[in-house]
């Protein structure tokens, strides 16, 4: 197996969970109501537990550094995160659409890689794909309702969406390992996956009533699983390490 | 001069564990939550004829990100040392995934009896009706409704009864 390709795959996917789970703990207290506090807590916290079964597997199958080192040691250059999820929680509407994107791509992923050949990310995937679905029928609940409120809410909604859809293609940005991880059985690419994101995602919007919008190839914002981040990445990187520079043996 | 020890089995290592806890739902054992997926125990051979008696504990997650875990794994690790093994070692992997079907009938029904709505049997995919017409706890009204999937843990959901008018937690199907 190519494991400089694999390697690239689960960084990308550990970095993702690791940036938005501590992007949806932001809300923690500060949610507009006690039950949306929660379930972004708890969803952080699921996810912040995929990105560490993820380092764990790139630390014991491939012989890195342990979870919490790849978590809080890395340099901004070395993550692989996608700009979507690095970008600021905003307002409670932009956050719920980029959570709704963005967890409609991971219950997909996870879905594909459930027959991944390499078999410790297979049993992670069987696993989580049925925590996700917990977030993603959260996102679609509050989309439809937010969407039928009232007219300035739909308008809110539909502001969001058009403002993070390049940001979502951009989740599926190609690796130079697409062939070799198809090939090898690893997993079925970014462009199966985002052919039937697309499928979903539209499906949900406009039953919604919402517009999905069309977006340019050149609007779309790449980089992230590169390495080139918003300005938004390194600050959250810092707070994170912070946390655990002051107290090295904080709880995930 | 050897002393006789008592010859301790896996089924010694089982009944052992039944005394640790979810420290979530501290009525019900690690066993039956079905969290622990595999015992095996023997003797390793040391030096000039002694032995050392080893027992290994697997146990899987029940919600991937559990901060629980932690705390089982040291319990079971405790637990099991109390025995008399010189070694014991207890290993989380997800070799065996966990679901909410691997928990025991008497787990489904002490959960109620802790003011916990079990999950329903999950012999497919996640569907809508295993998060509705869910049993109210308290009056056993099936008048309910999901009112959040996400709880005070991880592994709960929030619900209403419209017969007592009462919240309370689910047991979410996994
Ligand atoms: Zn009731």
């Amino acid at each position: 197996m190519n494991t400089e390709a694999i390697k690239d795959l689960l960084y990308k996917m550990a970095d993702d969970a690791l940036v938005i789970g501590h992007r949806n703990s932001e809300w923690t207290g500060i949610g507009p109501m006690l039950e949306e506090d929660l379930a972004f807590s708890s969803m952080a916290q699921d996810k912040v537990g995929h990105s560490q079964a993820l380092y764990q597997i790139i630390h014991t199958v491939f012989g890195e550094r342990e979870p919490d080192v790849l978590a809080f040691q890395r340099s901004e250059k070395e993550f692989k995160c996608c700009q979507l999820v690095e970008l600021p929680i905003g307002e409670y509407d932009f956050s719920l659409i980029r959570h709704f994107l963005f967890d409609h791509a991971e219950a997909l992923r996870y879905e594909m890689l459930t027959t991944s050949t390499l078999m410790p990310l297979a049993q992670l995937a069987k696993k989580v794909r049925g925590e996700i679905k917990y977030h993603v029928m959260h996102a679609d609940t509050f989309l439809k309702q937010l969407a039928n409120g009232s007219e300035e809410s739909k308008a809110r909604m539909q502001a969001s969406l058009n403002y993070a859809m390049p940001y979502a293609l951009g989740i599926f940005e190609k690796s130079a390992f697409e062939d070799t991880l198809i090939g090898e059985g690893v997993f079925g690419g970014e462009e199966k996956l985002q052919h039937l994101w697309l499928e979903k995602v539209t499906g949900i919007v406009t039953t919604a009533g919402l517009q999905m919008p069309q977006v340019d190839e050149a609007k779309i914002i790449y980089g992230g699983r590169k390495g080139f981040h918003s300005e938004y990445l390194k600050s959250l990187l810092d707070e994170m390490t912070e946390v655990t520079r002051i107290d090295p043996s904080a709880e995930w | 001069m050897q002393t006789a020890i008592k010859h301790i089995t896996d089924t010694d290592i089982w009944v052992a564990l039944e005394s640790v806890k979810d420290p979530e739902i501290p009525v019900i054992s690690v066993v039956e939550m079905g969290i622990v997926t595999k015992v095996a125990s023997g003797e390793s051979q040391v030096a000039s004829g002694q032995s050392s008696r080893y027992a290994r504990v697997t146990m899987t997650p029940t919600f991937v990100g559990c901060p629980a875990i932690g705390v089982m794994k040291k319990d079971i690790y405790d637990a099991v040392k109390k025995l008399g093994f010189e070694e014991v070692e207890v290993t989380v992997d997800m070799d065996t995934a966990w679901s909410s079907d691997r928990m025991t009938p008497e787990a489904k029904s002490k959960l109620e009896k802790f003011g916990i709505a079990p999950p329903a049997v999950m012999d497919s995919d996640l569907t809508e009706e295993m998060l509705d017409k869910v049993r109210c706890p308290h009056c056993h009204s099936t008048d309910t409704t999901l009112r959040s999937a996400f709880g005070s843990t991880l592994c709960r959901a929030i619900r209403f009864c419209f017969s007592c008018k009462q919240g309370f937690e689910q047991f979410k199907p996994l």
